[in-house]
């Protein structure tokens, strides 16, 4: 897609998302947006990791918790400002980031694919047996509300407005990425990467940078969930979790990061959807999952864009008919 | 720290071990023909453990024939996964793949958990509940058919594919599919095959592992993680690289709770992966990293 | 086009679906962990629910007016359980809501029911729940402490001076380490070993090999099945005889199943669902117990567990509640639960008040030991 069409429909998008509370007829919605607006959040970053840059992790969730417990730890119990805090969740999460990425981007595929896997189930360890900073398996209780320059944003529309803002922020950052030198550069390196590195494309430093600008999507929206919710448990952040992003990713169309969003939305909503089954609702979230995969190899997006090609052959065909 | 416990740890992790092994071994059959990471073989564990029950109890059958009965379902089942969950799209990419791997491992979970409810059961050992002490520490009967069995696996699967014509073209595929269908392999038909194999590997796991064990319907995510952590340890696509990665990790877990804490023994073993990875990142008996361009 | 009219046969049954607005039914919702890790709470506490409210249905309702019970699974997740507490508040506009089946979940949403002023009546046991006390916030299990008092009281009469801890690293288990670590040194024990085991464990030999070299008196083991199931059976492979309590999380017919030989001698604090036929003729829960037994192992069969139980109280309590004030409006149903006192439930006989939000003490336990399969009263 063309810069201006990505701009143009990362404005249609921002106009739907502050247009959306206004038809919604309550809170609980309201909720469900905000879930699925933070789970948007992971999975664009997880979008320019795994589809544009090549390289899998299944530990994104290790990041998200990481910069929830960070911000919780320090405005909670140390008593920062939920500002500093933030921003020092979203810090360490950086530094981790590039501590972890260093030697894992080395190995390849499945190898690495376990190292990332590892080290989230370290982190899920850290968060549920370190019970003195964490709070351990039963959560951590109390963490303040969300609060820009000192004022609390006390009412759910105001916070999801907040959230939104911050995820067409990271949506815009990605499409400038994609349009850049780096953009360029990741697509050399998906195709082949042993080609982009003798066309003298430094592939270890363009991976390093997309993994810990993915990571940094995780550690604010992990922060930003924090500070919503005002309690975190760590069987949030665990190896499903990882996974579940995944899924979020490749349904929507792995190397579209409006099909991300389409995903994480759709992962987030579908089980409240499903309620109505009660004790089949498992199975129908397999067997959607499956049949996706099989009828929509290239995601949601792949899909809308055979639809959208399929519906302007018959416009022109019926015009010239 | 006296040498009964020491040796008490070995034993432990060696039984845990081969839990890890045997699932790990499933992933590498599966991986060895198609490439693709199964996420569902947690499942074909379970479903063997879970339809011994089941056969037990419903059809009011004796253990041994409940057992085979329900490594015969698993490997069906299997079949059917590969037929039609695999087959079908066989062309899509890896990812893909590996994403319906985990749509269908969902699935089996959710039909069990309906067919069989959430309760966890147990099998009796195949012989007795009586330990035996040796240079005191006791090892459980049941730890010794969960050896012997996996040894014998490993070596049945090793004349399978150096002395079959079936193995020896199943080894065809992992190398090239392409070339092996052009000399007359029927690419399809083989990862059936492994599908079966690596089912009927997994619910053999699952029946000899229920008595220490106990089985329930979601006892597949925990295996499935461990055995690709095993597959990786000892090397993707080393079946023998495999069953040595299970066996470590288990004693690896064990030796982490004796000497170190038992709230952070599993995050010691995967430091001690990551490690290794990170020093050797194919694995520990893996096949080098030859560059290509 | 076949997609489309397929698109709205499933949209048209989807508002199928929802409920119709049943007149002036009183509106009771519920979150409970029906599927995932903690199902072997949520689905005997959703069994019991459906159950009585067809009971009080059957019978003409409370007051004159239909109940009508909204059960929202939350699959031990916590996201699951925000947006359920969401939905009912905001979409369904419940009178009061009981649940959820576990700490963690009751800890995330209880600010969300003190804010909307509508009464949580929790089926989970923690102590940070009621304490400090919000006056919304209600709940029905026997805390922990009362459990871990009544094993220390056990353990002081049979001389036992060193003992071990073995606990699972999920919510259960955690809360449970908290008060031993808290109260065993406090009653003048020595804490011998502390031990952890992952709730998806199978083999838990490491920690007893290292509780055997610790040697301890005895060894108090605090988790839910199947874990503790496998300490047991462990316990006796290694040929240990140092004697091992166990915490109430186990007292169901299921654990005496999963431990077989194993379980034989051990001891352990229960509630008296276990040993109703046990429970002196005169006893104030006798026939509460009676009467719940029947019912629940003539509809669901004979998989009783004290779990359901949690969720038969609070839904008794709920009821007690709005025939005292005879009203079902939220604010009165908290006022009213204050003021319940003496009231016989599965778990104990309840007592609130504006301090006192739990309503048990240690007499809601007996000791229990297990002969020959099954349950015997101790003392």
């Amino acid at each position: 897609m063309s810069y201006r069409k990505d701009m143009i429909w990362l404005a249609f998008f921002f106009g739907v998302l502050m247009f959306a509370p206004m038809l919604l007829p309550n809170n609980y919605y309201l909720t469900i947006l905000i879930l699925g607006c933070l789970h948007a959040m992971n999975a664009v970053g997880l979008c320019l990791l795994v589809g544009h840059a090549g390289q899998i992790s299944l530990g994104h969730a290790g990041f998200y918790g990481l910069g929830a417990y960070t911000s919780a730890y320090l405005s909670t119990t140390v008593g920062l400002s939920v500002g500093l805090s933030m921003l020092s969740g979203v810090a360490l999460t950086v530094v981790v980031s590039i501590l972890v990425g260093l030697p894992s981007l080395k190995l390849k595929g499945h190898y690495l694919a376990m190292a990332t896997l590892g080290f989230g189930i370290i982190l899920s360890i850290l968060f549920n047996e370190t019970v003195d900073i964490t709070g351990g398996p039963s959560g951590f209780v109390g963490i303040p509300r969300l609060s820009l320059f000192g004022w609390e944003l006390s009412k759910d529309v105001t916070l999801y407005r907040a959230v939104a803002v911050m995820l067409c922020l990271f949506v815009w950052l990605s499409f400038n990425l994609l349009h850049s030198r780096v953009g360029r550069a990741l697509r050399a390196l998906h195709t082949s990467e042993r080609a982009a590195e003798a066309m003298g494309v430094d592939i270890a430093r363009y991976k390093l940078l997309v993994f810990v600008l993915s990571a940094a999507f995780s550690g604010i929206a992990g922060v930003l969930y924090a500070h919503y919710l005002t309690f975190i448990a760590p069987s949030s952040f665990g190896f499903m979790f990882s996974v579940e992003m995944i899924v979020m990713v490749v349904l929507g169309g792995m190397l579209s990061v409006p099909g991300a969003i389409v995903g994480a939305f759709f992962v987030t909503v579908l089980p409240e959807f499903l309620r109505a089954f009660e004790n089949i609702e498992i199975l129908l979230f397999g067997a959607i999952l499956v049949l996706c995969m099989m009828f929509l190899p290239d995601g949601m997006a792949g899909g809308w864009n055979k639809l959208w090609a399929w519906g302007k052959a018959r416009l022109s065909g019926a015009a010239h008919g | 720290m006296d040498p009964s416990s020491l040796l008490q740890y070995l034993i432990t992790g060696l039984t845990l071990g081969s839990t890890y092994g045997l699932t790990a071994l499933g992933f590498t059959i599966i991986f060895n023909t198609t490439g693709v990471i199964n996420f569902a073989q947690g499942e074909f564990v379970m479903l063997g453990g879970m339809m011994s029950v089941y056969f037990m109890h419903a059809l009011g059958l004796g253990e041994p024939s409940a057992v085979v009965l329900a490594v015969l379902g698993a490997t069906m089942a299997g079949a059917l996964v590969e037929r039609l969950a695999i087959r079908p799209v066989r062309d899509c990419p890896t990812i893909n793949l590996i994403i319906i791997t985990i749509g269908v491992s969902i699935l089996i979970r959710g039909l069990a958990m309906l067919l069989w409810g959430k309760d966890t059961h147990v099998l009796e050992p195949f012989s007795g509940n009586q330990p035996i002490m040796f240079l005191g520490a006791a090892i459980m009967p049941q730890a010794i058919w969960v050896l012997a069995i996996s040894l014998f696996l490993l070596a049945a699967l090793k004349l399978f594919f150096s002395g079959t014509i079936h193995g020896k073209a199943m080894l065809a595929c992992s190398f090239d599919s392409k070339a092996a269908s052009l000399v007359g392999i029927g690419v399809q038909r083989m990862v059936l095959l492994s599908f079966m194999i690596s089912a009927f590997v997994g619910a053999v796991g699952g029946v000899i592992l229920a008595p220490i064990t106990m089985t329930s319907y979601d006892v597949g995510i925990m295996l499935g993680l461990k055995g690709f952590a095993a597959c990786i340890l000892g090397g993707l696509g080393n079946p023998f690289g495999a069953a040595a990665g299970g066996l470590i990790l288990g004693v690896l877990e064990s030796m982490g709770a004796g000497f170190v804490s038992s709230a952070y023994k599993d995050a010691l073993a995967f430091v001690i992966l990551l490690i290794l990875l990170f020093v050797k990142p194919s694995g520990l008996f893996g096949p080098k990293d030859s560059k290509r361009v | 086009m076949k997609a489309t009219k397929c698109v709205v046969a499933l949209v048209a049954y989807l508002l199928a679906c929802v409920p119709a607005f049943g007149g002036d039914a009183i509106k009771i919702g519920a979150i409970l962990s029906v599927t995932g890790p903690a199902s072997f709470l949520g689905e005997p506490e959703k069994n019991t629910l459906v159950m009585l409210q067809e009971q009080i249905n059957a019978a003409g309702g409370v007051n004159g007016q239909q109940l009508e019970v909204i059960i929202y699974d939350d699959e031990s997740d916590v996201n699951k359980c925000v947006m359920a507490a969401k939905k009912l508040l905001d979409q369904d506009q419940v009178a009061v809501v009981i649940g959820p089946s576990i700490s963690g979940n009751t800890l995330a949403i209880s600010k969300f029911f003190s804010s909307a002023e509508v009464p949580l009546i929790s089926c989970a046991a923690a102590e940070k729940i009621v304490r400090p006390v919000d006056p919304w916030i209600f709940n029905t299990p026997q805390l922990d402490r009362h459990a871990v008092s009544r094993i220390l009281m056990d353990a002081r009469d049979k001389g036992y001076k060193r003992l071990a801890i073995l606990t699972v690293s999920d919510g259960y288990g955690q809360a449970g380490r908290a008060v031993l670590k808290e109260l065993v040194p406090a009653e003048g024990f020595e804490l011998a070993a502390d031990e952890v085991y992952g709730p998806k464990d199978t083999d838990m030999t490491a920690q007893l090999t290292k509780i055997k070299g610790a040697s301890a008196d005895a060894i108090i083991c605090w988790g839910t099945n199947p874990g503790p199931a496998v300490v047991a059976r462990n316990r006796v492979q290694l040929g240990l005889d140092t004697p091992l309590y166990m915490s109430h999380g186990v007292a169901s017919g299921k654990f005496i199943e999963l431990a077989g030989d194993a379980a034989e001698g051990l001891v352990l604090p229960a509630g008296r669902l276990v040993a109703v036929d046990q429970l002196p003729a005169d006893h104030p829960q006798k026939p509460v117990l009676e009467a719940y037994v029947a019912d629940y192992t003539k509809a669901f069969g004979p998989q009783i567990s004290s779990f359901g139980g949690y969720a038969h109280d609070a839904f008794a309590l709920v009821m007690e509640a709005i025939k005292m004030g005879g009203s079902a409006k939220s604010g009165d149903i908290r006022d009213n639960l204050e003021k319940i006192s003496g009231f016989a439930g599965t778990s104990g006989v309840y007592t609130y008040s504006p301090e006192n939000h739990n309503g048990l003490d240690e007499s809601a336990f007996i000791m229990v030991t297990i002969e020959n399969g099954t349950w015997k009263v101790l003392n």
